[in-house]
C-alpha cells in the first residue's frame, strides 16, 4: 500500500502539472458515450478567439500589451524574475550576482556587448547593463516562453526583439539559423503552457552556441535518445523543463547561483515541494529497490548527490561542450592581417566546432565528458570585478562552497571549464571586455585590438581601469544535473571504489577499495607474508631433518 | 590403555567447522576484493556477498556459542600451561629431529594446550574483533553523524583488516599444522567423520562402552 501511494505521487504530481490527466479523462468520456468532443486541449482558452488578438503586431511589446489586458498581474510576475532582471542577491553571502554583474570564463561579461548578449533576455530592448532592466523600460517578453507555433525566435543581436519582416539579409537568431520572419498574430494567437523548445532556445545555447557553457543542456535534449536524458526522452518519461522546474508566480526552481545541494525531505504531501526541483522531491529519500543493494546504495544519499551516479557523463548525445577557451592566443591573425577561423573539432552528430578563432582565441571540447568531483552545499561564490584575484595562481570564477563535515553538503558533479582570460594587471581585477560591436572601432572582435576593447568594456561597466592588462588562468564551475542516465547505466560501484578512481581527489570520506596498500593493508600483508615464509622455513627444516637422519615420523 | 576410535567431533561441531571455514574463504576473498587487492570481483557484488556470508557466519556463531555452553564443550578451550612448554619445545626442535608429538588426545580433550590457546584466542579475540567492527562498518548510516565519525571509520575499517588478515596466517598455520605429527588426510579425517583415534585408559573405554556406546567404534577385529 504505501509502496502503490509513493509511486502514485510523483505521477500524479506530473499529470497534474502538465495537464496530462485532462485528455486522458476526455479519452474516456469519449469512448463511453460518443458525445461531441470537448474543445481546448490543455487549456480552458482558446486564444485565437480574443479579439485583442486579432490584429496585426507591428512589435513584440504589442503583444505583450494584449497579453496584459487579460494576464493583468503577469509583467509585474515577471519583471521580478531572474529571467527578467538578471540579478540575485545571493541571501548567503549578499553578493549581487545574475548576468547583469557577473564576469564569466566565457565571453565575459553581458555589459559592453548588451543587443548580442541581450538577445536572450526575457525582454524587449535592454541595452544598458548599468541601468536595470527595469529601468531601461526593458518590455517583458511573453511569446519567447509560451510560443507553440515553434517559429518564434528573437535575433541574435538585437536585445530580445523577434525578427520581423522585412528581415535584413544576414540576420541570424539566437540559436544561430538564418532568422525568417515571425508572423507575431500567429503566435499570439497561439500561445500556451511551455514546452522545452521555449526554455532551449536560449538555455541550450548559453556561451553563444549550442552547449558551449553548461555541457549538460544541448540541442540533443529537444529529442534525446532514452540512454541521454531519461527523464525527457519520448521513449522515457517525454518531460518538459518544467515538468520539474515547476512554476509559480512566474518564479522557478532550480537556481545555479544557490543551488539545494541535499534535499533531505523527499516527496513530501501530494501537491506540496512545487518550489524545488531536487531529484528527492519525486523520487523521495530512499529511491533505490528494498533489498541489501537498494539498502547500500541509499545509505550513498546523505553523501552523494543523485546526480554523482546517475550522470556519469555529460555532453552525451552527440553535441559537445567548450572545455577551454583561452583567450590570450586571441588576436593571432594571418600573416596578411585577416583573421583565422580553424574548426578542427568534430563532434558525434558531424558538426565541427571551432578550435581557434583570431577574434576569441583557443578552444578544446568535450563529449562524455567525465565530471569534476567537489563537496558542494549548495552556494556559489563569484570573483565579480570589484574583488582583488592573485594572478599567479589559477583563478576560481565561481568558488563552491561545501565541506565534507557539513550535513548540507553532499559530493556532486561539475564540468570544470578551464579558461585564460583578461585582467586587469594593475589593480588585480577580473575587466569587463567590449567584445561584440560591429559598428565600434574598440570592439575586440571587429577590430582585434584587446588595449581598445578592455578600455570600452570598463567604461560600459562604470569600472575603474589601471590601463595595464594580461591575461589570468581560471576555472569555472557547472553543476552538472541534467541528461539523468537510465539506472541501468548509472555509474558502478567500482567507477570510485578503486584505486585511481573518480573520487580520488575527495577528501574526508572513508572508502574502501580506494587505497588498497594503506597502513592496515600493508602491516596485514606483512603479517600474512610472514606466517607464510615461517611456515615454509618450518617445512623446510622439516624436509632437511628428516633427509639428513633419514628418519621419518609415520 | 587401548587405541580406540572415539568420537571426538560431534556432527554440530563438524558441520560449525566446515561451514565456517567455507565462509572464511567466501569473506577473504569478497573482503580482499572490497579492499581492492584483487580483481576477480568487482566492487559492488563483493559488498552484497561479504554482507551475506558475514551475517551468515554470525548466525552460525550465535548457535556454536550456544553449543559449547549447553554442552560443555568450551571446558575444551580452557587454556592450560601444563605441558605447554613441551608442545612448543617440539615445534621449534623436537619435530626436526624425528621425535613423537608430545601431547597425547584425550576424547574430554582434544585440543594440544598450543591449540587450545590459539583457538581460545581466534575465538575471543580475532573473531568478535572483526564482527564487531564489521557490524559498526556495516551501520555507517546510525552512527555518522558523531563527531569525527570519518576518523572513527578509519580506525574501524583498519581494526578490521588487521583481523582479517591475522585471521587469514591463522588459516595458513592451521592447514599447516595438519601436515605434521600424522598424514594430511588422517588429520582430516576426523573432522570428516568425526572419529579420531584415542588413547583410553581401561576405565574410559569401559565408560564409553557402557554409557556411550555411539561414541566409540567396536574393536577391529584383528
Amino acid at each position: 500500500m504505501v509502496y502503490l501511494l509513493r509511486s502514485l505521487v510523483p505521477a500524479v504530481r506530473h499529470a497534474l502539472v502538465s495537464g496530462a490527466a485532462l485528455p486522458v479523462v476526455m479519452a474516456g468520456m469519449a469512448l463511453a458515450q460518443e458525445a461531441p468532443a470537448i474543445p481546448g486541449s490543455d487549456s480552458t482558452a482558446d486564444h485565437s478567439k480574443f479579439e485583442i488578438l486579432q490584429k496585426d503586431f507591428a512589435s513584440g511589446p504589442e503583444v505583450t500589451e494584449a497579453c496584459l489586458s487579460c494576464h493583468t498581474e503577469a509583467d509585474d510576475q515577471v519583471m521580478h524574475s531572474i529571467h527578467f532582471e538578471w540579478e540575485y542577491e545571493h541571501p548567503e553571502t549578499g553578493q549581487l550576482l545574475g548576468k547583469r554583474n557577473v564576469v564569466n570564463a566565457f565571453c565575459g561579461a553581458v555589459a559592453g556587448n548588451e543587443p548580442r548578449c541581450t538577445s536572450c533576455h526575457a525582454g524587449y530592448g535592454w541595452d544598458n547593463m548599468r541601468e536595470s532592466s527595469a529601468q531601461a523600460q526593458a518590455t517583458p517578453d511573453c511569446l519567447v516562453c509560451h510560443d507553440r507555433t515553434g517559429q518564434y525566435t528573437k535575433t541574435a543581436t538585437g536585445a530580445g526583439h523577434p525578427p520581423l519582416a522585412p528581415v535584413p539579409e544576414g540576420t541570424k537568431t539566437i540559436t544561430g539559423k538564418k532568422a525568417k520572419p515571425v508572423d507575431l498574430t500567429e503566435v499570439a494567437q497561439n500561445v500556451g503552457k511551455t514546452r522545452r523548445e521555449n526554455c532551449g532556445n536560449c538555455h541550450f545555447y548559453g556561451g553563444g552556441g549550442d552547449n558551449v557553457k553548461h555541457g549538460d543542456l544541448s540541442s540533443v535534449l529537444y529529442d534525446p535518445e532514452r540512454s541521454v536524458d531519461v527523464h525527457m526522452s519520448p521513449e522515457g518519461e517525454d518531460f518538459t523543463c518544467s515538468s520539474c522546474h515547476v512554476a509559480d508566480q512566474h518564479q522557478w526552481p532550480g537556481s545555479r547561483y544557490n543551488v539545494m545541494a541535499a534535499d533531505t525531505e523527499g516527496t513530501g504531501k501530494p501537491g506540496e515541494r512545487r518550489r524545488v526541483a531536487t531529484c528527492q522531491s519525486c523520487h523521495g529519500n530512499t529511491p533505490h529497490p528494498a533489498g541489501l543493494k537498494g539498502m547500500k546504495l541509499n545509505d550513498h544519499a546523505d553523501t552523494l548527490a543523485c546526480q554523482t551516479c546517475h550522470i556519469p557523463e555529460f555532453a552525451r548525445g552527440g553535441v559537445a561542450t567548450k572545455t577551454v577557451w583561452d583567450w590570450s592566443t586571441a588576436t593571432r591573425m594571418k600573416e596578411d592581417g585577416s583573421p583565422i577561423v580553424e574548426s578542427d573539432y568534430t563532434e558525434r552528430d558531424g558538426d565541427h566546432r571551432h578550435t581557434f578563432m583570431s577574434k576569441k582565441g583557443t578552444f578544446e571540447w568535450a563529449e562524455y565528458a567525465e565530471p569534476v568531483y567537489e563537496w558542494f552545499n549548495g552556494q556559489v561564490e563569484y570573483n565579480t570585478a570589484d574583488r582583488k584575484i592573485d594572478p599567479d595562481k589559477r583563478v576560481e570564477i565561481n568558488p563552491i562552497h561545501g565541506s565534507p563535515d557539513a550535513p548540507d553538503s553532499r559530493i556532486w558533479p561539475f564540468k570544470r571549464m578551464q579558461g585564460s582570460q583578461p585582467y586587469d594587471s594593475g589593480r588585480n581585477e577580473l575587466v569587463y571586455t567590449h567584445v561584440w560591436g560591429p559598428e565600434t572601432d574598440t570592439a575586440l572582435w571587429t577590430n582585434f585590438d584587446w588595449e581598445k576593447a578592455i578600455e570600452a568594456g570598463m567604461a560600459a561597466a562604470g569600472e575603474e581601469y589601471s590601463g595595464e592588462f594580461g591575461f589570468v588562468d581560471t576555472y569555472m564551475y557547472w553543476p552538472i544535473t541534467h541528461m539523468v542516465a537510465p539506472a541501468e547505466e548509472a555509474l558502478d560501484c567500482k567507477a570510485c571504489h578503486a584505486e585511481g578512481g573518480r573520487m580520488e581527489e575527495i577528501t574526508g570520506v572513508n572508502m574502501p577499495g580506494r587505497a588498497p596498500f594503506g597502513t592496515a593493508g600493508i602491516f596485514g600483508l606483512l603479517m600474512v607474508l610472514a606466517t607464510a615464509g615461517g611456515v615454509v622455513v618450518h617445512a623446510l627444516f622439516r624436509i632437511f631433518a628428516s633427509r639428513s637422519k633419514g628418519g621419518h615420523h609415520g | 590403555m587401548a587405541k580406540r576410535s572415539v568420537k571426538v567431533y560431534p556432527r554440530f561441531e563438524r558441520f560449525w567447522h566446515w561451514t565456517q571455514m567455507a565462509l572464511i574463504f567466501v569473506l577473504l576473498f569478497t573482503g580482499l576484493a572490497i579492499t581492492g587487492l584483487h580483481g576477480g570481483l568487482d566492487f559492488g557484488p563483493a559488498v552484497i556477498g561479504h554482507i551475506i556470508a558475514a551475517l551468515a557466519l554470525i548466525v552460525l556463531w550465535v548457535f556454536a556459542i550456544f553449543w559449547h555452553l549447553t554442552t560443555g564443550t568450551w571446558k575444551h578451550y580452557v587454556p592450560t600451561r601444563d605441558g605447554l612448554g613441551r608442545v612448543v619445545r617440539f615445534y621449534v626442535w623436537g619435530i626436526f629431529r624425528g621425535e613423537h608429538h608430545p601431547y597425547r588426545k584425550a576424547y574430554w580433550r582434544k585440543h594440544n594446550p598450543l591449540q587450545s590457546i590459539a583457538y581460545l584466542l581466534l575465538k575471543v579475540v580475532l573473531f568478535p574483533a572483526i564482527w564487531i567492527t564489521g557490524l559498526i562498518a556495516l551501520g555507517w548510516n546510525l552512527w555518522e553523524t558523531v563527531p569525527g565519525a570519518t576518523a572513527w571509520a578509519q580506525v574501524v575499517t583498519n581494526i578490521h583488516l588487521l583481523a582479517a588478515f591475522a585471521i587469514a596466517a591463522f588459516v595458513i598455520a592451521h592447514v599447516y599444522l595438519l601436515t605434521v605429527g600424522h598424514s594430511f588426510r588422517e588429520h582430516v579425517r576426523p573432522m570428516i567423520t568425526g572419529f579420531d583415534t584415542i588413547d583410553l585408559t581401561a576405565e574410559e573405554e569401559a565408560y564409553l562402552e557402557a554409557d556411550e556406546p555411539g561414541r566409540i567404534k567396536p574393536r577391529a577385529s584383528s
